[in-house]
């Protein structure tokens, strides 16, 4: 009984021995921490920004979006809103200077008139960027394939507005930027 | 000077500080653990009425972080709620999404491509390591070691990696979609996990020497908080809790969904009732998960990822439905009711967690304040699962 | 001009030295703690301020001294803002009679052995005072487990040093250093293995280290007799904390490992050599353990350390009487 327990207390006292052998190494082992300001993490890949504006292939100042509006409805918190406006145009030929200064007249005056079609058109995306929970619904969702994650880890800011994004004007201006 | 007098500060309490049936013994302190305290892991508050360090009594105070989730539930769309499957648990946020994916399938009778269900159960089970790792560090820095978690953390991490590439998030998961995932995995996601495995078997010796064998670990896990099956059966406790009291319950066996009867994989069961068993479990729960992850590499099937008739606005028939799954800390459940609108009529959730922290007040009776720590740290709570 | 007495210049000068030794051995202690707990974890520890972050704790310091002084609610002021300095007061007079080398002694006085006992046993008092003044249920807690802790471990650690005194027939810390020789062979540690692994356990507990860190465990009392204290007065305890554990290892290295006697030349080199050696190995067993229970604690302390001192005290008794 008494050999049983002193023999306990000395594997007992080893295990602590093993313990200090196990942190020991590991303090001369390399660090694992990445210095941020100074060195930037490597696994990104796949990383989830907010969303981003796809533009069309053979024009990349128009975005893929066809306002069809379906992002905005399956947003579990609805930090989508889309701005569209309706542009009536006939179908054979294209008279962009009318239709873009008085759209609303155009509309209602042209509808019943020729055989014109009526269509959709993007104003502007804003993304409430502060009620995303980044599920990727709207991604899913979109039929064109319009919208996409951006990949901006470092995103930061000092206010909530900063927060509040125009996705269209953001993907010009990063056009404009290149 | 204040002139203070004790019984204003005795009558200055809150509503359950003022008004619980004090136990008659004399000379006691009634203490207030939480909802600020390092070892109640967030906005647990337990109020303990002490007589020196032996507890007489413990009640814990729910509710300090309910967030309505089951009420959400009726006022989103299916495919809406699907963001707060990763907020419930979001330490096994994975889980949760399949508990919820599984009900809405259930209900609507969609078939999931195999290739889906393995993807699936790869990343639940990396999710669970994950979870179980966190639990670790954390259990030990309850007992008052500061450098494992500093491990299990470097370890978490690589998992972490492993998952964001293909989910996008690196805790708050939305991955699972109803029929399947949203996104395919690739030849480098495998490649990483199979590295993982070995590297993580690699890791658990470390962790047997400088946690499991120390003898001082040994010392305040051992022999205390004492859980038998009638308990567990009266408080529905499950997962780790429940194999550690000798009860070989496991929802991925004893109700297999999915594709986890295919696997050969151990439950892991303890007879010893106490916090060391709990332990045991998990750890011997991480290998189990290595397993099924490289057997579920092993024999990944071509195929879609996700139903390529998965209907996007779903409107299930009208119905109920119960899904279960198995989730780090036991079994998760989702009972879906609906009446064939788009969004659910009812949603209830089953968390483990509640039904492992009731039995606390029991167990902990008797117990010295540190062993009251080891014991609920050992029940491995997440609140914001309890609390919803 | 006004003539002081040699001895009093000699002990002003020797405090001063002391407190620029005791606030300067804080620093170093503070980042060799956070720098060694970060190299364990593989992590790099403090690494901003300055390079590889050496002035942190000056800045933490400063950050300390700037704090708002609050008196909680309730609080017995004087006693709440004397336990601090009660507690830290007494850390200074244990440096006095210690040999930091041949001629570096502050007073030489043949008791020295019994008056740092005796001023270390005043910490208790302080921690008391300040569980018991803040008006804290947990601090209240921690200062009922220090006084039992310290109480406890005060027997065992007389009981290991007692076989020192009888091998070196003195009280006098310089006498015990030089009765040991310059080589290791030559220390009192290859006579008194036990006694010295029951020293530096004894000394963990009565400093408060992990793992037997239980009156400010903060996973369970938050932050134990110091919960309520801000600014300069968690500041003054932590200090004292410190300069316990360095009068400590001094003990331990003036008791068992020859003081300042050291191979090739002896002198305060090998006296800090040795207390850094031992404070690194108490650094260590901080960051590698978990925190025992409170009845483990005391079980250890009369089960074991006090009949194997007892046991080593009686065993030394008769070799030298042999």
């Amino acid at each position: 009984m008494m050999v049983k327990k002193i023999a306990q207390t000395l594997t007992g006292l080893w295990s602590l021995v093993v313990g200090l052998r196990v942190t020991g190494k590991n303090f001369f082992q390399p660090q694992i921490t990445v210095h941020y300001p100074r060195e930037k993490v490597e696994s990104i890949e796949g990383y989830r920004g907010h969303i981003e504006l796809v533009p069309k292939d053979n024009d990349p100042f128009t975005a893929r979006c066809m306002a069809c509006g379906s992002c905005a409805r399956v947003c579990p918190s609805g930090c989508i809103t889309l701005h569209i406006k309706k542009v009536t145009e006939p179908a054979v030929s294209a008279k962009k200077e009318d239709n873009s200064q008085k759209p609303e007249q155009n509309n209602q005056k042209a509808a019943p008139a020729k055989k014109t079609k009526t269509k959709r058109v993007l104003e502007a995306f804003e993304l409430n960027y502060n009620y995303c929970s980044l599920c990727g619904l709207c991604v899913q969702s979109c039929p064109a394939g319009g919208l996409r994650f951006s990949d901006n880890v470092y995103l930061a800011g000092f206010s909530r507005k900063e927060f509040e994004f125009d996705l269209l004007a953001r993907m010009r201006a990063q056009k404009e930027g290149k | 000077m204040l002139d203070f007098k004790l019984d204003e500060i005795e009558q200055s309490g809150d509503f359950y500080t003022r008004n619980f049936q004090p136990t008659p013994e004399e000379n006691k302190l009634v203490l207030n653990m939480g909802p600020q305290h390092p070892s109640t892991h967030g906005v647990l508050r337990i109020i303990l009425e002490i007589d020196g360090e032996y507890i007489l009594r413990a009640e814990p105070v729910l509710g300090y972080i309910h967030r309505m989730q089951e009420k959400m539930a009726e006022v989103k769309t299916y495919p809406q709620y699907l963001p707060n499957m990763g907020r419930v648990d979001y330490l096994h946020a994975l889980a949760w999404n399949w508990a919820y994916a599984g009900a809405v399938e259930k209900l609507m009778g969609l078939e999931v491509p195999e290739r889906a269900e393995y993807i699936r159960v790869i990343t639940c089970e990396l999710n669970r390591i994950n979870s179980h790792l966190l639990w670790w560090g954390a259990y030990l820095l309850d007992l008052g070691a500061f450098t494992p978690i500093m491990y299990a953390f470097a370890d978490r991490e690589i998992v972490m990696d492993i998952l964001q590439r293909i989910t996008g998030s690196r805790l708050t998961y939305c991955y699972y979609r109803f029929g399947g995932v949203s996104a395919d995995i690739d030849q480098k996601f495998i490649n990483d996990t199979r590295e993982f495995c070995k590297y993580m078997r690699g890791r658990f010796p470390i962790y047997k020497d400088l946690v499991t064998d120390n003898i001082i670990l040994r010392k305040r896990v051992e022999d205390i908080g004492h859980i038998n099956l009638e308990t567990c059966r009266k408080y529905g406790a499950t997962g780790p809790v429940l194999r550690g009291s000798g009860k070989p319950y496991d929802v991925r066996r004893a109700e297999p969904y999915s594709v986890y009867d295919r696997f050969d994989f151990e439950i892991p069961v303890y007879d010893e009732k106490d916090a060391l068993a709990r332990y045991l479990v998990r750890m011997d729960e991480m290998e189990q998960s290595l397993r099924i992850i490289e057997q579920a590499l092993d024999s990944l099937p071509e195929g879609d990822y996700i139903h390529p008739k998965t209907p996007k606005n779903p409107k299930p028939p009208k119905g109920e439905a119960y899904f279960a799954v198995e989730g780090a800390r036991g079994k998760i459940g989702v009972y879906l009711v609906s009446d064939g609108s788009k969004s659910p009529y009812r949603l209830k959730l089953r968390s483990p967690g509640f039904s492992n922290l009731s039995l606390f007040a029991e167990i902990a009776r008797g117990t010295l304040l540190a062993d009251a720590i080891s014991i609920l740290g050992s029940l491995d709570l997440v609140i914001p699962e309890i609390d919803r | 001009m006004i003539n002081l007495p040699l001895p009093l210049i000699q002990i002003l000068i020797g405090l001063i030295g002391i407190l620029a030794f005791v606030g300067l051995n804080g620093l170093v202690l503070v980042y060799l703690e956070r720098k060694i707990a970060g190299h364990i974890q593989r992590r790099p520890g403090p690494f901003e301020v300055g390079p590889h972050g050496i002035l942190q704790p000056l800045a933490d310091a400063v950050k300390l001294v700037g704090k708002q002084l609050i008196t909680p609610k309730g609080a017995d002021s004087v006693l709440y803002w004397a336990a601090p300095i009660i507690s830290f007061a007494p850390a200074i007079v244990c440096f006095l009679p210690l040999p930091f080398g041949p001629k570096l002694t502050n007073i030489d006085i043949n008791v020295g052995l019994v008056l740092i006992l005796a001023f270390t046993g005043l910490n208790v008092l302080a921690l008391c005072l300040a569980g018991w003044s803040s008006q804290n249920k947990w601090s209240l807690l921690g200062a009922a487990r220090d006084i039992s802790q310290s109480v406890a471990y005060e027997i065992p650690l007389l009981l290991s040093v007692l076989p020192i005194m009888m091998l070196s027939g003195s009280l006098n810390l310089y006498e015990i250093s030089t009765s040991q020789g310059a080589w290791p062979w030559q220390w009192h540690i290859i006579y008194q293995p036990l006694g010295f692994f029951i020293f530096f356990i004894c000394i963990l507990a009565e400093t408060n280290r992990a793992p037997f860190d239980l009156p400010e465990a903060e996973s369970e009392l938050t932050a134990g007799f110091h919960t309520e204290y801000s600014g300069m007065g968690f500041g003054l305890f932590f200090l004292a904390e410190y300069s316990y554990m360095i009068v400590a290892c001094a003990m331990a290295s003036i008791l068992f490992l020859g003081g300042f006697n050291g191979p090739i030349v002896s002198g305060w080199w090998w006296f800090l050599f040795k207390v850094y050696a031992l404070l690194i190995v108490m650094i260590w067993l901080r960051w590698t353990y978990p925190r025992v229970r409170f009845d483990q604690l005391l079980n250890i302390c009369w089960k074991w350390l006090i009949p194997l001192s007892l046991i080593n005290l009686l065993v030394t008794a008769l070799f030298i009487k042999l």
